[in-house]
This record gives structure tokens, sequence and C-alpha cells, in this order.
């Protein structure tokens, strides 16, 4: 394979910062590890979530439905199986959702396929909710192991650090050129001959199942699992403001956003725990308004205007920045 | 040989310092909070758990404070807003084992947030008396983390409240045994069902009409007119507040007469109460207190006056009782201690609010499961355990002309 100096050195850099980051369970126990776990979570959900969004510009909702798919692939068989064997399982179980759902939207586009990736949590939360109590014993389900925060911190960073990998690889792929194709215009990658079904199918199915392993992993620290937890509307709409701040057209964009986003809000709701919606909502519309390209996207633009004092080059990167 | 030394004197300084701070200062026992304050968890939050604290804190605070030991401290609440979910409750408590290094907690309100941060309360060791919540299954709960308090019982039982009242009012005559039985189509509704619909017709009840319809639907007019059409004795509604507000409605709209109405979450509401006035004469509910207690009487005042607004007939006094609890265990103990509070909630036996609490396996077994409205009051008349105070329960009146 024929790989640029320049990438080498990122994921050189990229993997000696993730190797860096799992000693921090060594230096702290408390109150750090829990906000680095929330951390990692979200830079995981939301990498794995711009997998598909980012090129295709198309914005899921569906990030809940992947979680609480997971999350309850470990709570039913967390008695009987190991817990290797639960990982398997919620990749096999988000791979499946996505691709049944990437099936029934091939049509969609634009707005509908966003209502429908919305309803979709709410659909399947309903189901398991039937499920359960017509055919299992009560709503909530126990999962009850020794894992400690360690060692859901040790899990994400793992996964992040394989979304990142699978990021990078898809990209320099002919798969990531045809999505970058499809989000620019579809009709024109059908033109030239890509089957766009078939490479949003892959995609979706892909960032899928990443999403459910975060949801996998994370069982363990919500002990009594409910339709109404796992099925949060809320993890949904986190995943894409926080990828959005950052920005997608970088792989790295994501993570650009979790990080200050998770630390803002936190401290926002330790200093100002009655008013935190209101400073919340501010903030949103702040980042609306004053980075509509994310961090990532400012960031380029700012490098690029220095870079090139000609006027012509600053139209082009104003007009690929829309 | 130096560094031993120099040790020493260190340790020597910090117990001067200790006894030193003890002595003089009277610091404030730090307690921290972490509950919903938004999204979809902060409406029953605000309703039932930060009133209360807030009344407590202030009633201790004008006592001269927490009697810890021989001394009186002031008592400082740590507040946090956990949104709703898992992922920041459990920020919150490290936050507030770690950070603010709180004396005691007061956990989250919902079941749910309440497991999803007993792990780590109970690595921290603090007292978890779990107000708002409770489940199935409470015993291997509390197997794994000793350090958590059930004061509301578990969840098994609390359907079945109902069906023992019908099954006594219909041994007595009074009632015929044609029941109709609705649920709201959510986690609780179909919970409740499960074993309420089996309890009905193991009590040689015979449902005459059943239905269920979804959490959020407002038009109930025509569940109430298929239930009324089938012309039960009883009506039993495994309901949330705004349906149980709106089927009681539609009832009243549709002179829906039964003998025995109830509803379930919602009707234990102040609210309820107020809305329907002298309809609601008769309604039985679910929960219930012992409202003919001078102890409750005081409370519901104070409640009003420290909050601006009213207790509930339910799970206000519980969330109250299980403060009451964590501060007489600091006074029966005499200290801070961890290890020794959860010995004595444990064992020790509590004067509360909602009466004497004694938990039983961490378990309060002594519950209210129906309560009955009477003139703007609600009493209780059927509870589990060996709670006193529960009234006979009165055939519901028809429906006041309007």
């Amino acid at each position: 394979m024929n790989i640029p100096r320049n990438e080498i050195l990122t994921l050189g850099a990229g993997l000696a910062g993730a190797a860096v980051l799992a000693f921090l369970p060594l230096v702290t126990e408390g109150f750090w590890l829990s906000l680095s776990v929330n951390i990692m979570l979200y830079a995981a959900i939301c990498t794995a979530w711009a997998l598909f969004s980012g090129p295709t510009h198309l914005v899921s909702l569906a990030s809940a439905a992947f979680f609480g798919v997971g999350t309850y692939s470990v709570a039913i068989f967390v008695d009987v199986l190991p817990f290797p064997a639960l990982i398997l399982i919620a990749v096999a179980a988000g791979a499946l959702l996505a691709i049944l759902v990437g099936l029934a939207t091939l049509r969609l586009s634009g707005v509908y396929f966003v209502i429908f990736t919305l309803g979709l949590a709410e659909l399947i939360g309903q189901i398991v909710t039937w499920v359960q109590t017509n055919f299992g014993g009560a709503i909530g389900l126990y999962v009850f192991t020794d894992f400690t925060e360690t060692h859901l911190y040790w899990m994400l960073l793992a996964l992040t650090v394989v979304v990142f990998l699978t990021g990078w690889l898809v990209n320099r792929s002919r798969l990531g050129l045809a999505l970058r194709i499809i989000g620019n215009d579809e009709a024109v990658a059908r033109h030239v001959g890509v089957d766009t079904a078939r490479a949003r199918i892959i995609l979706f199915a892909v960032s899928g199942a990443f999403i459910a392993v975060a949801g996998a992993i994370m069982a363990p620290r919500y002990s009594y699992i409910t339709p109404d937890a796992a099925f949060n509307p809320m993890t949904s709409f986190l995943v894409v403001i926080m990828a959005l701040l950052g920005g997608t057209r970088r792989l790295w964009g994501p993570l650009v956003g979790v990080v200050p986003f998770t630390v803002v809000m936190d401290f926002i709701s330790g200093h100002f725990p009655n008013q935190t919606a209101v400073i919340m909502g501010l903030a949103f519309l702040a980042i609306v308004y004053v980075l509509p390209d994310g961090v990532t996207g400012q960031l380029e633009t700012l490098f690029r205007r220095r870079c090139s004092l000609d006027k012509s080059s600053l139209a082009t990167t104003a007009e690929e920045g829309r | 040989m130096l560094r031993r030394s120099f040790n020493v004197l260190m340790l020597s300084a910090a117990l001067a310092a200790g006894t030193f701070g003890a002595a003089f200062a009277q610091d404030p026992v730090r307690i921290g909070v972490s509950a919903s304050k938004t999204g979809p968890l902060a409406g029953g939050a605000s309703g039932v758990l930060w009133p209360n604290i807030k009344l407590w804190a202030e009633k201790v605070n004008k006592a001269g404070g927490l009697k810890v030991g021989d001394q009186m401290r002031p008592i400082e609440i740590v507040e946090y807003d956990d949104k709703s979910s898992p992922e920041e409750a459990v920020k919150n408590i490290q936050r507030l084992a770690t950070q603010d290094q709180v004396d005691l907690i007061i956990p989250p309100y919902s079941t749910g947030l309440n497991l999803a941060t007993a792990p780590l309360i109970a690595k921290y060791g603090y007292p978890q008396i779990v107000s708002t919540g409770n489940a199935n299954d409470l015993d291997q709960f509390v197997k794994r983390w000793p350090n958590t308090f059930w004061p509301l019982g578990p969840a098994q039982g609390i359907a079945d409240g109902i069906v023992g009242t019908l099954k006594d009012l219909h041994n007595a005559g009074k009632i015929g045994n044609k029941v109709a039985v609705v649920n709201v189509s959510d986690a609780f509704g179909l919970e409740m069902i499960k074993t309420g619909k089996p309890a009905l017709k193991q009590a040689g009840f015979d449902i005459v009409y059943e239905s269920s319809y979804p959490l959020g639907n407002q038009d109930l007019a025509p569940v109430i007119a298929s239930a009324k059409a089938a012309n039960p004795d009883a009506f039993v509604a495994y309901s949330y507040p705004p349906d149980s507000f709106a089927l009681t409605e539609q009832a009243q709209l549709q002179k829906f007469d039964v003998k025995a109405f109830f509803v379930s979450v919602g009707g234990n509401l102040d609210a309820y109460g107020k809305r329907f006035g002298a309809a609601a004469n008769g309604i039985l509910i679910m929960g219930g207190v012992n409202a003919s207690a001078p102890v409750f009487q005081a409370y519901r005042k104070e409640h009003l006056a420290a909050t601006g607004q009213e207790a509930d007939w339910w799970a206000s006094p519980v969330a109250y009782a299980s403060l009451e609890i964590l501060q007489q265990a600091v006074e029966h103990v005499g200290s801070l201690d961890k290890e020794a509070l959860n010995k004595e909630i444990q064992t020790g036996t509590f004067k509360t609010v909602i009466g004497d609490v004694h938990f039983d396996n961490n378990i309060n077994n002594n519950n209210w499961t129906v309560g009955q409205w009477s003139d703007g009051v609600v009493h209780g008349v059927r509870a589990t355990g060996n709670l006193q105070g529960a009234q006979p329960p009165v055939l519901k009146p028809a429906w006041p002309s309007n």
C-alpha cells in the first residue's frame, strides 16, 4: 500500500496519543476518570456517526437506536455469555439493524431520512417494551458485572482507536471516494457508475455497529436497563451537536467538538446547576452563528487565509465551506 | 530516619489541626445531591424530591443544625443537575465524592438513576436511601450493595393493593364482581397490568372490559365510553398523571358511575384533589398516607410554607422521611462515619412523618398501596405490612351534577 509520509506520521502520533491516554486511570480514579469516560464515549460515538453522516451529508438521528440495541445485547445475554461474545453480538445486531434501515430508506434523502431515523429509536424502544412485558419477566433488566470505571475507560479508548483506524482505511479506499462523490452530488455519483445504495448501506452498517458496541460497553454502568434509558433520544441529539461543533469534514473533526463541548458543559453544570438549560441553549445558538463549519472548518479557513493572500483561492475556500 | 520523624511531625500537625478545627469552627456538614433539574425526570424530581430537600435543610438549620456527637453543625447542600441522564448522574456522584468530598449523599430521583449510581455510591460507602424508586427483586440488589435502602418497598405488591380492596368490598357484599381495567401502555402500566390482571382473575373478578392506550393520548373519551357500555361494578386504571386526570374528567362528563373508581400515579397529587373538588370524593388512588396522624398534618403545613407548593399524598412524605432517617442515623451514631451509619440504618428504628420506619433486610415492608379521597384529603385504606391508621374504604357516590 502506498501511504503518504505525513499520514504515517499522523497515524503514529495518534497511536502514541492513545497509548499515553491509556495511563490516565493510573493517575486518577475519581471524578476526572468519570469525566474522561464520558468524553471517550462521545468521542467514539461521534466519530462513528461522522463516518457515515460526514461524507454523505445525511444527518442520522438513529444513534440512540444503535446504542440501545448494543445495551440490550448485553442486558439480555450477560448471565449466559462472556463479555467479549456480547460485544460481538452487539456488532452483529447494530450492523443488521443498520442494513435493514438502509434498505428501507434507500430512496429517502434530506429531511425525510432525518425524521425516519428519529422515529427509529422510539420504535425499537416500544418494541422492546412490548416484547418484555409479553414474553420477558419485567421491564428492567439487571446487568451486574465487576467492571469499574477504569475498565469502561479502557474499552472505550480501544473502541475509539478502532473507529479511527477504520475511518482512515475507509477514506483511503474506493468506498470512501464513492461516498464523497455521493455527498457532493448523488446524481453525478450514479452517472459515473457508483453503486450508491450499496456504498451507503455498507458505511451505515459500519457506523451503526460501532455505536452499538459503545452501548454494550456502557451497559454495566447503567446496572438496570430500561427501554427509556437505553433508547434515550437525547443521545442522538448530543452526538449530532458535538460532531457538528467539531466539523465532519475531517476524521478528527468530531473529536475536536467532543472534548471542549463535554468540558464546557461540565463546567456549566458544575457551577450553574440551576441555569444549565438556558446557558446550553445560548451556547448552541452561538455555535450555529459563529462556527457554522465547526471548529475544524474554522481552523482550516483561518489556516488557508494565512497561507494564501490570493483572493481567488480565498473564494474557492469559501465555496468549499458550504 | 529524618523522613520518619518528618512524617510523625506532619501527622501530629494534622491531628492537631483536626482537633482544633472540630473544637472551634462549626464547619458545616456538606450534603451532596445529584438529581434531575432538566430532562424528562425534572417534573417528578421538582415535585417530590427538591422541595423536601429544601424544607429539610431549612428546618435543620433553623433548629441550630445537625447534631453530630456533642456539637450542632449547620448543613450545607451541594446540588447538581443530572439532566435525567445516567452519564451525568455517575459523573456528579464522582464529583460529590472526590472533588467536593461531601459528608453525606442524597441519591437521585427515579429507579433507573438510583440503580445506575449505586455501584459508585457503594464504592465510596455512603448510605443510599432510595426514596423515589423501587424495583422487582430488590433482595439481590441489597445483597450486592448493602448500603442501599428502599423505603418504598418492592415493586411487587403495589398493583395488587387495589385488588385486595375490591375483594374486601365484594366479600362484604358491597360491589358485584364485574371489573373494567385499563392501562397506559408504557413501562409502568404494562408492568402493573401484568400482575394486576391475574390477581383480579384469581380473586374471582370478571373482567368485562380491558383496554390500553398510549402514553400522551389525551382523547380518552372512547375508553370511558366503552368501559361504561360494559356496565362494570368497578373501574381500575393503571395510569400516569396526564391520563389519570383525563380518565377522571371523561368519567365525570359521561356520568360513568361505578362503586369503586381507581386511578394510579397522579391521583396522589394535590392538584388532582383541587381539580375535581367534591367530585373526587370516594375516588381510590395508588399510594396513600395516614392523613389523620398529627405529624403528617404538621409536615404538610411546613411543606407549603417552606416551598410554596403542596406535598402530595404518597411520595412527598416518603422523600422527607428518608431525610429524617439520614438525620436520625447521624444523631444516633454521633459521627459521620459511613460504615457506622449504614449499620445504624440497617438495624435502627426511625420516627418520621410516615410513622416509625424500620428496615427489614434494607427494605421497608410497610407501605400504603391504596388511598381514598375524602373532602380534599387522602386517607390510606390499604397497606402492606403492619401500618396503622387505615380507614375502611367507602363506596364512591354518583358523580355530582355539574
